[in-house]
């Protein structure tokens, strides 16, 4: 079994050779089955491991050498431990569930089979990523992923729109990149090597200044940001929301943005020799995540407002990682997995059945005519809100704990942060389920639930956003904080050391009870706004003041483009039209113009005057016979 | 006596082909002979023993009063040298045969004996034989811009011609002065790497060479003749000069400059990679606005190989293998897109990426070659351009972190101007009226150079494994 | 032995008439337009040299200097014919002998 490592990236991998080379031959529903087949067969062989991996520790495999460059060199080389385990079945298992789910959602469509192909080459890419045992190998699935999410982005690409959406989305996560791989040079700089055994060394390790770890983390703080949609390089995913709502919901939602995380919790050795890094990572993620929040607030296409959703509850994410909670943080990745792909695909269920519309404007009163999307819709809004006892309300709240740990303050900020998701989820929820319909006469007629293929993903979503929180249940209501204890050697603490909080279990309860009570309340207040009163969200030129703000976006993408996007193109232009060709080519032309000036001025005296030759010849002789006369 | 033939074959080749008037078969023999070559090309890789030393040897005296020798032969570097030039050519030879070409004779000549020529600057181990071969590839190059080229290609040529030639003028006059420090005149590499220079002699020759070098390369602000001759010459003349012959001034670098003028490189070196990595940024950005595919590409490949050079002018073990592994994933890269090129041209008349769009939708063949090749050259891991573009930035960023950020800027802008150029031809609504799509010509030279780049990607070990002992042996020697 | 006119007439006058008949040849080459008249003022030019020669040969009883007279007249000769061929040809294609009537060689 532990020989079978190599097989869970190659399964995928080989699906995608066979989707892509036979795409024209295979039939939709073969296509459809190897698709789901080859990851669902690297969820049962990641099964498989769990015995070995949560028992013994972690498992290694060098399969051959990659890169050597002489001075080092980098295994393609595996290694699971229960941090990448746990990724692997999130990303095999939710992504199995997403292929299923997308053998109904892309049914219809001519290029159904280049689809399952880049979805299986995603998983193939994702899986390297978190199974590497090196740096470098990690940057190879974290580019790879980002190719995909280019590939998908952009999978209808007939459209402008969304091909420009995928090409901002590779260009943004590269800008990202280029940070990391920065940081990746430091550390050979410093450590010689990119395997993770040889980084994580303490010896090795209290060698290396502080400043330069702090430098190494900030740089991978950029790489994250730029993967898992943080400020400054968050745009690209709301803008990615143009590719198919599976694809939303695998790459932009489950898996894919939350490389940063995973990277940040496997370098964890480095942030925590940081801590200015630390504080870096809590302000943009708090910033990212209130930011975000409100943006969401405004949207009105229903996977925008998951987009920003998703990248206000990576912030959270990352906001716990800068207070040094890793297992909160990796706790949340993976419940926020479950419900926000329940939430996609629960969108894209709305999407199908009503013809593909987006705008929540144009929907209301649907929990007749989608009674099942209702209910999962229902669960995913309420495990994003953080209502006990779904995924969301445990995850969610032992970020919270550890922010008041640190600080009230941070904890109010937190809090805040989390109650604009519950009111925008809340919003958009009541908007599309409740009120009356606003649906267009025609669409509405047309109107259907999904087949079971799309329904049973959406069940089995709803099921595990229910049940996510018992991952790692709080000993203080009872459970046995399971994940803790798994990743207890991953992150390098002492086991036994049950309970590390610093705040007393009566605090505990009460605040827990005060931000239920608040959610409680906000989405009473939601209900009061949208059901009660029947209020639907203004056309966006209508916005007024800091409403205009919002349902811009803040202005961001304006900002960018004048900022950076302009310039260079500016540049681009006078490099190309006056410093190249006028400017470089003028001086090398210049050169050549002079030699031949210079000869066409020669040439005036050798036009073949004979009489003027003779002349200058006798003048010459009697020249050279005076000299030596007079000399 | 393997690397003489390996040297002829394709020399004499070329000759009689030129002399006897080009028929039908003309294109069969030229790929045979090329084949014959890429043949023996690999075998050699494959009795190569990875040491430092030079193998596959070959010396006799040739002009003994003026210390000039003939004296080939390859180590480690030379090899992977040879490997990409005559695993390339038939590809090259290859991706001409569906087209009739006027004066076949003298057109498949002149190709052979450019392989012929830069094969022996890569085996050249005598510095007056390495200059000959090196301005016998640029005559031939000439010819075929000149003959065969569109456009403007008369004043291209010419330009093309003049500028290089002026560089490798200096560096004849440097080469002689090496020659002249022993008494009698020896131009044998054994005795070139011995001379030891005074401070002033190591810079002129330093400058020399390099001006040649950058030149050939070619490298900001010495590029400008670039792109329109890239544009202009036929393609087979574009993709033999961008794919092969532009490494034999970074070859060169590494085998005359590196050990000859090391000192004075430690002087002089920052300022040059300053100059060169500039250059990265600066044709990245050019490229994002140009109009025409070609040029487009033209442009990259300036940015490409600037790092390639900065990354050499590092000196170190990091930077050389990068460099090494670069050469060759450039080479194929450069080849696939220029083909690229060509098949949009042949099919639409045009590569103005205006004129072009939904090109996917119609030719899934091309769509998917084209963008895996457009995926190693902006160096995504796997594919072939990732594992040298690391190792270069990782050299420069070991001296200068700066460098490495701006040379890296490269990488973000080689992603602009790539995806934006494939989004301006491929995707979108269909603007072409018809496409067929590769035919079996085509995907016999497309379809093996993306099983390279997917391959190389997989296992760059196989080109660092034969040049690493040498880099190893000529980095010590410095 | 007879008496050569070498020995009656003084060497500087050999030298005189030389460099009259010289100056003579020079000025006809400057001055005349007339491509044959040049021509003919460059064999004046060179006789002269010629006689120099041999005044100077018979002064110092040295033959070898006649000896290169009979070369200079050989050359000369075949100077000539070679000369005159291409005068011809001149004319036939610019119906004219004028000194300046080739003055196109220009790009």
């Amino acid at each position: 079994m532990e020989n079978l490592i190599w097989l869970i990236p190659v399964l995928p991998l080989l699906g995608f050779f066979v989707l892509g080379l036979g795409a024209k031959q295979l039939p939709k529903g073969v296509a459809g089955m190897i698709g789901c087949a080859s990851v669902l067969a690297s969820f049962v062989l990641s099964l498989g491991l769990m015995g070995a991996v949560f028992s013994n520790g972690a498992l290694e495999q060098n399969l051959f050498t990659w890169v050597s460059s002489g001075t080092w060199s980098v295994d393609f080389g595996f290694l699971v431990d229960p941090l990448s385990l746990i990724m692997m079945l999130v990303i095999s298992g939710v992504g199995s569930l997403i292929h299923i789910y997308s053998t109904g959602y892309m049914h219809d469509d001519e290029r159904h089979n280049y689809f399952f192909a880049y979805l299986n080459l995603f998983v193939f890419f994702m899986l390297i990523l978190v199974m590497s045992n090196n740096y470098l190998l990690l940057f190879a699935g974290w580019e790879g992923v980002g190719l995909c999410s280019y590939l998908l982005i952009g999978f209808w690409f007939k459209v402008d729109e969304y091909n420009e959406a995928a090409k901002k989305a590779f260009v943004m996560n590269r800008i990202g990149d280029l940070g990391f791989l920065l940081g990746l040079f430091l550390i050979l700089v410093n450590f010689g090597t990119l395997n993770y055994d040889g980084v994580f060394n303490a010896e090795t390790l209290s060698q290396v200044p502080v400043s330069t770890l702090t430098t190494i983390t900030l740089l991978f703080i950029v790489g994250a940001a730029g993967k898992s949609a943080q400020i400054p390089l968050y745009t690209w995913l709301p803008d990615a929301m143009a590719g198919p709502t599976p694809v939303s919901a695998l790459i932009h939602a489950a898996t894919m943005v939350t490389a940063g995380i995973y990277l940040t919790i496997r370098s964890h050795v480095l942030f925590d020799l940081s801590p200015i890094s630390m504080q870096v990572l809590t302000v943009v993620g708090l910033a990212t995540s209130i930011f975000a929040a409100t943006i969401g607030l405004k949207q009105n296409d229903i996977k925008k407002v998951l987009a920003y959703s998703t990248v206000s509850q990576l912030g959270l994410m990352f906001f716990a990682l800068g207070l040094g909670a890793y297992v909160a943080a990796f706790f949340h990745l993976v419940t926020h997995a479950f419900f926000k792909a329940l939430l996609f695909l629960g969108a894209g269920s709305v999407i199908h059945g009503l013809g593909g519309e987006q705008d929540i404007r144009k929907m209301g009163a649907l929990r007749k005519v989608l009674p099942i999307t209702f209910i999962v819709f229902l669960v995913g809004t309420l495990a994003i809100a953080g209502i006990p006892p779904f995924a969301g309300f445990v995850s969610k709240d032992q970020i919270l704990l550890a922010a008041y740990e640190k600080s009230p303050l941070l904890f109010a900020a937190g809090v805040i942060a989390s109650l604009l998701t519950v009111f925008y989820m809340f919003r958009m929820f009541f908007l599309v389920f409740f009120g009356q319909s606003r649906v267009e006469h025609d669409t509405l007629h047309h109107a259907h639930e999904s087949p079971i293929s799309m329904t049973a993903p959406l069940g089995v979503l709803a099921v595990l956003s229910v049940i996510g929180g018992f991952l790692n249940w709080p000993a203080l209501m009872g459970g046995g904080d399971w994940l803790q204890h798994t990743l207890a050697g991953v992150l390098g603490m002492e086991e036994g050391h049950e309970h590390h909080h610093a705040i007393s279990a009566s605090t505990e309860w009460v605040l827990m009870g005060i931000v239920v009570a608040l959610v409680v309340a906000v989405i009473a207040l939601a209900y009061s706004i949208y059901v009660g009163k029947n209020t639907v969200p203004v056309e966006d030129e209508a916005e007024q003041g800091f409403g205009r703000v919002l349902s811009h976006k803040y202005f961001v993408d304006e900002l960018y483009q004048a900022l950076f996007i302009k310039p260079i193109q500016f540049l681009s232009e006078w490099f190309g039209r006056v410093v190249d060709p006028k400017i470089l080519d003028g001086i090398i032309n210049g050169v050549g113009q002079s030699i031949t000036n210079t000869g066409a001025l020669l040439k005036n005296i050798q036009q073949g005057a004979v009489g003027l030759y003779l002349f200058v010849f006798a003048l010459g002789i009697i020249l050279l016979l005076a000299l030596q006369i007079l000399f | 006596m393997l690397t003489t033939l390996l040297l002829f074959i394709p020399i004499l080749g070329g000759f009689l082909l030129t002399l006897i008037p080009g028929t039908n078969s003309t294109r069969w023999q030229a790929l045979l002979l090329s084949l014959v070559a890429a043949a023996l090309s690999v075998y050699m890789a494959s009795s190569f023993v990875p040491t430092g030393g030079v193998q596959f040897e070959a010396q006799s005296e040739w002009l003994p009063m003026l210390g000039i020798g003939y004296h080939v032969g390859a180590d480690g570097i030379s090899m992977v040298m040879l490997l990409l030039t005559n695993l390339l050519s038939p590809l090259i030879f290859l991706s001409t045969v569906k087209h009739d070409i006027a004066n076949r004779g003298l057109f498949y000549g002149l190709m052979l004996i450019m392989q012929g020529a830069m094969t022996g600057v890569f085996v050249a181990q005598d510095l007056f034989l390495y200059y000959i071969f090196w301005e016998l590839a640029l005559i031939p190059a000439y010819f075929l811009v000149l003959l065969w080229g569109s456009g403007q290609h008369r004043k291209t040529a010419m330009k093309f011609f003049i500028y290089t030639l002026v560089g490798s003028l200096l560096m004849l006059v440097a080469i002689i002065f090496l020659s002249q420090q022993w008494s009698p005149a020896s131009f044998d590499i054994s005795n070139v790497y011995k001379v030891s220079l005074s401070p002033e002699a190591e810079t002129f020759v330093l400058l020399s060479f390099m001006l040649a070098y950058a030149i050939k390369i070619p490298v900001f602000p010495f590029h400008t003749w670039q792109p329109d001759t890239y544009t202009q010459a036929p393609t087979a003349g574009t993709m033999l000069l961008s794919g092969i012959m532009l490494k034999m001034g970074l070859y060169s670098m590494i085998r005359w400059v590196l050990p000859v003028a090391p000192n004075a490189l430690q002087e002089h070196g920052p300022w040059m990679i300053w100059l060169m990595v500039i250059g990265i940024a600066y044709a990245s950005v050019i490229a994002i606005q140009q109009k025409d595919l070609k040029r487009l590409f033209a442009y990259s490949s300036i940015a490409h190989v600037g790092l390639i050079a900065a990354g050499i002018l590092t000196a170190s073990t990091e930077g050389l293998t990068g460099s090494m592994l670069q050469m060759f994933a450039h080479g194929v890269n450069a080849i696939g897109l220029f083909y690229i090129c060509a098949i949009l041209m042949e099919r639409t008349q045009t590569n103005e990426i205006a004129q072009l769009g939904g090109i996917r939708n119609i030719a899934p063949w091309f769509a998917t070659t084209y963008f895996v090749v457009l995926l190693g050259s902006v160096a995504l891991p796997l594919t072939n351009g990732f594992p040298g573009e690391f190792m270069l930035l990782s050299s420069l960023f070991k001296q200068n972190w700066v460098w490495s950020l701006v040379a890296g800027s490269g990488v973000i802008l080689g992603a602009v101007y790539m995806f934006k150029s494939y989004q301006g031809v491929m995707l979108g609504e269909t603007k072409v009226s018809a496409f067929p799509d590769l035919d079996i010509w085509d995907k016999a030279v497309l379809v093996p150079i993306v099983i390279a780049i997917v391959l190389m990607g997989l296992f760059p070990d196989l080109i660092t494994r034969i040049a690493q002992p040498s880099i190893e042996q000529l980095l010590q020697s410095l | 032995m007879e008496k050569s006119i070498f020995d009656t007439v003084p060497l500087e006058q050999f030298i005189i008439l030389s460099l009259i008949l010289f100056c003579i040849g020079m000025v006809g080459v400057l001055r005349r337009r007339n491509m044959i008249v040049v021509f003919m003022s460059i064999e004046l030019m060179l006789n002269a040299v010629n006689l120099l020669a041999v005044a100077f040969s018979a002064h110092r009883g040295d033959p070898s200097g006649q000896v290169f007279v009979f070369f200079v007249m050989v050359v000369a000769a075949a100077e000539v014919a070679l000369g005159l061929a291409i005068l011809m040809m001149i004319y036939r294609n610019v119906k004219s002998v004028d000194i300046n009537a080739l003055k196109q060689l220009k790009w």
